[in-house]
């Protein structure tokens, strides 16, 4: 009944509700790309707070769509590391410029996830959430006993900061040493954000999204109607892989400098959480959740050792009272419109 | 050589109590217990104030902590897992309720026990030679604390009347409920139980090791690699899970880095589930 309801209501309010959409997402990236920048231009702290929140959606952005093929992964914490030590290396060691390091990061992180994917990607349920958990300690250990080539404790630091970038002389993005490094980095983030969210967005309301769905339901289902499943859920954890690399990279650069413990168990649940904070239904769940939860830890910040009793029990609260995440919120009033046009 | 062997089983036999909890809430519950190690934590910091600061005997310290970890199990099963189980969609937000109960348990203990190494003397002093190998007195008392845990654990799973109810559910929970078994019930006993059996190794341990507030992450991710590698839910394949980790890091503490032997046992664990998905023990699933 509901469903005849909810078609009625779409038929007829379809054109409204895109040109609503539209307008809400022009007046959010107005907001984000000048309101923003230019209000806090002067308060560097506020200016980092949302650099980094948008660099963790991005990284989230990546676990969330191993979500949609229904794997709880705990391992992204792993591939920011492979990522950040990728740029590490190659801008300390060869010398190679940062804007062919970003890419080239998350080409390398998603590789080792295909590696690691092909064996681990057979497990599921907990048991991937496990195999994932102990892949970010072992890659953490990985890195700490890695010698010279990796630093070891310490880690590697004076990364260089992005050069310029330019096209027959023309120049495409500064020197970030000679501009304001913070609103530099900031819009870095923002762009890499955006460029995200639209590639996920693409890619769940695609056929290929489509085909992680149904994975997320039943494999052997979906194998049974002729999808590759091995090939399948191996790309989406790839293409994660690749987000969390390219996160890692940013975050390298941004500190110049990266050491094993720069992204841990800790971070690897958390890139969970705000998923689900967000709602795990909702390509923009991770960006909200992110946001929400990094701008509050950091607002908890004058409570100081309660900082994180009371993030915890904000994050207990919030798998009680709302376990399908923020934007779910929204349903109950859709239910009561959908109602009022039924009567 | 001898010696290695000896500290392997004295630290299999303390992980088994470890991963017997853990399988136990995750086959009752099928939660996965992120809190885990921070109850460890909790166990080992109760045995050291009771010892430390009030001067009371071990055995009261022993008490007092497995009877503390097995109420914060109660009710953290009563107050949260019950409520999530029930009205979330998806079963990875009991995991995430677990991460979020580990984190207040560890900022509770930071707060209450500070943030220092505690260390213990041993509980009883002297050292036992046998066939050539030093034992200390105080590692074989543990050693024979956690050995009749285990039986008794055991004993109470196959030959008591609550024990059968807990195999039954976790082999299927409907049909359990079918025959009259009152599942929240004893969902809270498998609860309590894991908690209190995590809360023994710690308060045992802590007398061995020091404890500090910030080791409950490595302590869970220790339980669960026992789990896994001996197959999650079997209360067999946790004790050689246990085990089998406990020779691994002995020995590899014995003649490598400690960094290094971690990330081949990671690696090791890794290669065998994916040839053997369920363990050495576990059934194959779907």
């Amino acid at each position: 009944m509901s469903s005849v309801a909810k078609g009625t209501r779409r038929g007829v309010g379809a054109p409204n509700r895109a040109v609503s959409i539209r307008i809400v997402l022009g007046v959010f990236l107005i907001v984000y790309l000048i309101v923003l920048p230019s209000y806090f231009a002067e308060s560097r702290y506020i200016l980092r707070v949302i650099t980094t929140a948008s660099v963790l959606s991005f990284i989230s952005l990546g676990v969330w769509l191993t979500f949609t093929i229904g794997r709880i992964n705990i391992g992204q914490g792993a591939f920011a590391l492979i990522g950040g030590y990728a740029t590490a290396i190659l801008s300390t060691k060869f010398g190679v410029s940062f804007w062919v390091c970003l890419p080239l990061s998350g080409l390398i992180a998603g590789l080792t996830g295909i590696i690691f994917g092909l064996g681990i990607l057979r497990l599921k349920g907990v048991y991937f959430a496990m195999i994932t958990l102990s892949l970010t300690e072992a890659v953490r250990l990985g890195f700490l006993s890695g010698g010279d080539f990796t630093g070891g404790a310490p880690g590697i630091s004076n990364i260089p900061l992005p050069d310029e970038l330019g096209l027959f002389g023309i120049t495409l993005i500064p020197d970030f040493g000679k501009v304001d490094t913070h609103i530099a980095f900031y819009y870095l983030a923002a762009v890499l954000l955006i460029l995200g969210l639209a590639v996920i967005w693409r890619i769940s309301s695609s056929r290929l999204g489509w085909i992680f769905k149904s994975l997320q339901q039943d494999e052997e289902l979906s194998r049974s109607v002729g999808i590759n499943v091995a090939r399948y859920r191996v790309m989406a954890y790839a293409i994660c892989c690749f987000y969390g690399g390219i996160g890692g990279a940013f975050f390298t650069v941004s500190q110049q400098s990266i050491y094993p413990s720069v992204f841990g168990v800790l971070d690897s649940l958390f890139f969970i959480l705000y998923c689900f904070l967000g709602g795990l239904a909702f390509v923009a769940g991770p960006i909200v959740g992110a946001f929400l939860l990094f701008i509050l830890f950091e607002l908890l910040h004058e409570f100081q050792q309660y900082q994180q009793l009371i993030y915890s029990l904000l994050m207990i609260s919030i798998m009680l009272w709302l376990p399908n995440g923020l934007l779910s919120l929204r349903l109950p009033a859709a239910f009561w419109r959908s109602r009022n046009i039924r009567d | 050589m001898e010696q290695v062997i000896v500290n392997s089983l004295i630290l299999g036999m303390n992980y088994a109590l470890i991963a017997l909890g853990l399988t136990l809430i995750f086959a009752i519950m099928n939660v996965l217990n992120f809190a885990h190690g921070q109850m460890y934590v909790l166990g080992g910091f109760i045995t050291y104030y009771a010892l430390q600061v009030l001067h009371l005997p071990f055995v009261v310290g022993l008490v007092a902590s497995v009877v503390v970890l097995v109420l914060v199990g109660l009710l953290s099963e009563r107050l949260l897992f019950r409520r999530a189980i029930r009205v979330s969609t998806r079963e990875e937000s009991t995991m995430l309720l677990a991460a979020g109960l580990a984190l207040l348990l560890e900022s509770l203990i930071l707060l209450f026990f500070g943030e220092k190494q505690r260390g213990m003397p041993p509980i009883i002093s002297g050292v036992y030679q046998v066939f050539g190998v030093y034992i200390p007195a105080g590692r074989a008392f543990v050693f024979a604390i956690a050995l009749a845990s285990l039986i008794g654990f055991v004993t109470f799973m196959q030959f008591t009347r609550p024990g059968r109810a807990l195999r039954a559910i976790a082999q299927d929970k409907e049909v359990t409920a079918l025959q009259g078994v009152n599942i929240n019930r004893y969902g809270a006993l498998g609860f309590g139980l894991g908690a209190g059996l995590t809360g023994l190794a710690g308060s045992l341990l802590a007398t061995i090791f020091a404890v500090n507030s910030g080791l409950g992450t490595a302590v869970s991710i220790k339980a669960f690699i026992m789990v896994m590698l001996g197959g999650a839910g079997v209360v067999s394949g946790a004790i050689a899970g246990a085990f089998v980790l406990g020779f691994l890091e002995s020995f590899g503490y014995a003649y490598m880095p400690g960094s290094v032997t971690y990330m081949l046992i990671f690696a090791g664990m890794i290669i065998f589930l994916v040839f053997r998905p369920q363990g050495i023990m576990g059934k194959p699933w779907g």
